[in-house]
């Protein structure tokens, strides 16, 4: 037991082996740059020392804090995730078919591929006005938006992903007698995972953008706002504080899901596979 | 002349195969002409050099590629589409799905046909793949394997529907010599105890009269038959020998000197 502080060579050799670990570990690297960047904006911030403009990371947090406890700040967040899931999980759909039609016939593929470099570049917030002449103010033109910012990443990443699945496993699920839906859902989406997992990624980001830039323009519509309405709310009374705390929480938001659930769907699936390092 | 012997039922047979391709440039023919018939039991293997299309026959009883004229007929029906009565083994190292393990890349064919229960899938699978000795890794990822053990898996996994026939494309040409002389060896034992048919393609002479019973030599641009020997008598044993070198030289001569191959055409 009292090796460890009598003996200096094991207390040494330890303490190596736990900077070594530390070092090694992608959840120790990560913290440590969180914490890097948090330490320069506080700096930054304290040194600029204009608080309503720019305030620091302490002053953010403690914002946060009481945004979370007494605003209903996690609530507003739901809000805005339950539409942007809700987006997210109709407009998958939809280019899964799209894409999936797409391989088996040319024509729906000339369809595709014009309309995704039609629509691709077309920001989804510039839809928002005839959206809102379309469906109104509510959710409803929020979906539109949010399909559309997801539809075309989406499918443009998964049908690359299908057309570069290796000739070889297309000659073996064909050689099985593979057809079909059976043959995109059996063959072509597990192989073209990796592509799929990169665009359901872009997806998300994109999608998060646009919610949060629809909710700035007209969150007042649901009688909940969702967080970009929180944002919007608190700038109009320049507390630019909690207008940085809703910032942070979409940035957490967005950190959680791409560090810990696409991290996890990667690493029980493309590279468990050694089909991605 | 008429009055042949009554041929035994061919298990793959093929009727003035022609073969062609669409390219920018127009449509090129990839294979002239042929036809060969493969017994029960016999291992036929096409051998030419790139450009004879040997590899495009064997696509097309696959059923991957459609004949531009002439038929495939496999057992005696015309071959229309691919299917998992003829189990096909590539070249590549990739023919394995990465995202199965060893087991559940056997167990696919069978679980797709769906015919058998979960207890005797599970237990073919394991024979097959205590056929090319591979139950060490039976539970691992491909990316994990050698070269040779991949090409064993999917060996396996063509065995394991007890498939008709066996089409295989260079199976070998991506290995190193050495797994490559022992997975030889292994195909023939194989061959020996189980009997399948075996349809064969490589560019190798002396592969080629290792594992065949019989040889069609093809030339290139487009593949034309040349001829077809017989060397069923050329065994495991037979690796290094005079005798099977002498054979390969006969071979190379009549695949690439001119004067060789003319004088065959003129008796043909």
């Amino acid at each position: 037991m009292s090796d460890l502080s009598l003996n200096p060579s094991t207390s040494a050799a330890a303490w190596k082996s736990l900077r070594n670990y530390a070092w090694n570990s992608p959840a120790v690297r990560k913290i440590l740059v969180l914490a890097l960047l948090a330490l320069t904006w506080e700096l930054a911030a304290r040194f600029n020392a204009k608080p309503i403009l720019f305030p620091s990371f302490v002053e953010t947090m403690t914002a946060l804090w009481q945004a979370i406890t007494t605003e209903n700040l996690l609530q507003a967040s739901w809000v805005s995730m339950s539409v942007l899931l809700k987006g997210y999980a109709i407009a998958l759909a939809l280019a899964l078919v799209l894409v999936s039609l797409a391989v088996a016939s040319r024509f729906v593929r000339e369809l595709l591929q014009t309309l995704i470099s039609m629509f691709n570049p077309l920001p989804a917030i510039a839809l928002l006005p005839v959206a809102m002449l379309w469906f109104g103010l509510g959710e409803k033109s929020l979906l539109v938006v949010l399909v559309h910012a997801v539809l075309w990443p989406f499918a443009l990443a998964a049908l690359t992903g299908f057309d570069s699945v290796p000739e070889t496993q297309r000659l073996v699920g064909r050689n099985y007698g593979l057809r079909g839906p059976s043959y995109v859902a059996r063959i072509l989406i597990p192989a073209a995972l990796p592509s799929i997992l990169y665009g359901l990624k872009i997806a998300w980001a994109f999608a998060w953008r646009t919610l949060i830039a629809a909710e700035l323009v007209f969150g007042v519509s649901s009688s909940n706002g969702g967080l970009g309405w929180f944002i919007f709310r608190n700038r109009n009374e320049l507390f630019t504080d909690k207008v940085f705390a809703g910032l942070a929480m979409v940035i957490i938001i967005g950190l959680a899901v791409e560090g810990i659930v696409f991290r996890i769907i990667e690493s029980v699936t493309v590279r468990r596979w050694g089909m991605q390092r | 002349m008429l009055a042949r012997e009554p041929l035994p039922p061919a298990v793959i047979e093929t009727d003035r195969l022609t073969l062609e391709y669409g390219t920018d440039a127009g449509v090129v023919r990839a294979v002239e002409d042929v036809s060969f018939r493969v017994g029960e039991g016999e291992r036929l293997v096409l051998l030419g050099p790139s450009g004879c299309g040997k590899s495009s026959i064997l696509k097309s009883v696959a059923g991957f590629v459609k004949p531009a004229s002439g038929v495939i007929r496999v057992r005696g029906t015309e071959v229309k589409s691919p299917g998992p009565d003829r189990m096909v083994v590539f070249q590549e190292f990739d023919q394995l799905l990465p995202w199965k393990t060893v087991r559940q890349n056997v167990e696919f064919p069978l679980r797709i046909v769906g015919k058998l229960s979960r207890s005797e899938i599970r237990e073919r699978t394991e024979t097959a793949l205590r056929k090319v000795s591979l139950e060490r890794v039976i539970d691992s990822y491909p990316h994990t394997l050698s070269g040779g053990m991949k090409q064993r898996a999917a060996i396996a996994r063509a065995l394991v529907t007890d498939a008709d026939v066996l089409l295989m494309d260079e199976p070998f040409a991506a290995l190193d010599a050495l797994t490559r002389t022992q997975l030889q060896t292994e195909l023939l034992d194989l061959a020996q105890e189980l009997g399948f048919t075996l349809l064969f393609v490589t560019h190798s002479i002396d592969e080629a009269i290792l594992i065949g019973t019989k040889l069609h030599l093809l030339s290139p641009h487009p593949g034309r038959t040349i001829t077809s020997l017989d060397t069923d008598d050329f065994g495991r044993g037979d690796i290094g020998s005079a005798r099977l070198e002498s054979m390969s030289r006969e071979v190379h001569d009549l695949l690439f000197a001119p004067s060789a191959r003319k004088d065959i055409l003129e008796h043909v």
